[in-house]
């Protein structure tokens, strides 16, 4: 008994080493206060009781980078963005600030709520399919692809406006169809190595995966800069990459399945801060 | 000169005299080596940043030679006396004959 309470107490002191601190907290600048660990939200609370950002998965190092928006990569594409934001595209003559002024005022609180129901339109639209709806629509320019980089740094730019601030999908009214098939993809187990979201995301979360951590596989960091591959990634592109690694055949970016299963995962990270761009591994 | 760049630095404000300071100097740049080759086989032209320098009211503080192993993006972070009130001078001199600058002024306080 005396051995395994020592082990037990050596373990702890190596976990507090190796690990990143526990009881960090994530303030960017000195300033924005983010919340990376809050209760689950009540659709979730049977399958666990915290939600953890994905910050709290990463190294001090990695940590660090997302605390100052000088170390941070993800904001030289923020500065691109604000270029375009201001650049006149199309057969419109317009930029995205004809319509909607100036970034840091029209767009806070915007990236918390998507996505969302457009009534107009009669269907659920992620962020990235509102911003080609006003490329193509109102400016008469060329739609963005949908996980490119010019995508990820102009939902970075927008994201940055609503930092701090709270992930607040609607699940009910209109958006609940396309929600509980969100649901049902989280759960389904899909590819070779017959795997669903649930399976690595909620029942391994703080596991390793290789020389990985796990984790809950939140969604209020993105667009993030990740290192691995030096440029800022869209959700889409992230489900693409999870399912792949599955070894299933992926839905496209873009497509209904994957808008229902942002809508989902989303949901899963109400009450986390809008962290974007995040920094990840 | 080549699209996007855009160099930023981050120098306190402030400082004591003699006091050693961090700085962070980053310039969004592609930095395209210059060894690889487009679609059709044709190489790329190298196109970096091959100097960056800086200087504290005319002194120099730091003068780097850049080659083409450097990532894109380029960051480099030193540390830096300040001996009295004064300015930094950032430099950054680019393959195409581009000069990029950017200064910091620092007061005594």
């Amino acid at each position: 008994m005396k051995i395994k309470a020592v082990t037990a107490i050596a373990a702890v002191l190596l976990s507090t080493s190796v690990f990143a601190d526990e009881d960090a907290e994530l303030v960017v600048n000195g300033e924005i206060e983010m919340v990376t660990k809050t209760a689950a939200p009540a659709h979730l609370s049977d399958a666990l009781d915290e939600v953890l950002s994905g910050w709290r998965f990463r190294s001090d190092e990695t940590q660090l980078m997302q605390m100052d928006d000088f170390d941070n990569p993800g904001m030289v594409a923020v500065d691109a963005a604000a270029e375009a934001w201001d650049a006149v595209e199309g057969s419109e003559g317009k930029s995205c600030a004809s319509c909607h002024g100036d970034v840091a005022d029209s767009m806070v609180g915007v990236r918390a709520v998507y996505p969302k129901w457009n009534d107009a339109a009669e269907e659920v639209r992620t962020l990235a399919m509102q911003i080609n709806d006003c490329r193509e629509n109102k400016m008469g320019a060329e739609k963005y692809g949908y996980t490119s980089g010019d995508m990820a740094a102009m939902e970075a730019l927008i994201s940055v406006q609503s930092r701090g601030m709270p992930v607040n999908v609607a699940i009910d009214g209109p958006v609940q169809a396309t929600w509980e098939a969100g649901k049902d993809l989280y759960y389904t187990r899909t590819g070779q190595l017959d795997l669903s979201c649930a399976s690595c995301h909620e029942q391994n979360y703080g596991n390793m995966i290789r020389a990985d951590h796990l984790s809950q596989g939140q969604i209020n960091g993105f667009p993030v800069y990740r290192l691995k591959n030096a440029k800022l990634n869209t959700a889409h592109a992230r489900f693409k990459g999870c399912v792949r690694d599955t070894r299933a055949e992926t839905f496209k970016p873009g497509s209904a399945e994957f808008i229902a299963l942002e809508l989902y995962v989303a949901s899963r990270g109400n009450g986390l801060s809008v962290e974007a761009p995040s920094v990840r591994n | 000169m080549a699209d996007g760049v855009k160099p930023r630095v981050k120098a306190p404000k402030k400082a004591a005299a003699g006091e050693v300071v961090t700085i962070k100097c980053l310039i969004s740049h592609k930095m395209e080596s210059g060894q690889r080759k487009d679609g059709d086989g044709n190489k790329i032209p190298r196109s970096i940043i091959n100097r960056f320098t800086c200087d504290f009211n005319g002194k120099s503080v730091i003068d780097v030679a850049m080659e083409p192993a450097i990532s894109t993006n380029p960051y480099f972070q030193f540390e830096a006396t300040v001996p009295e009130a004064g300015e930094f001078k950032f430099t950054w001199y680019d393959d195409d004959g581009s000069v990029y600058e950017e200064s910091k002024r620092v007061a005594i306080g």
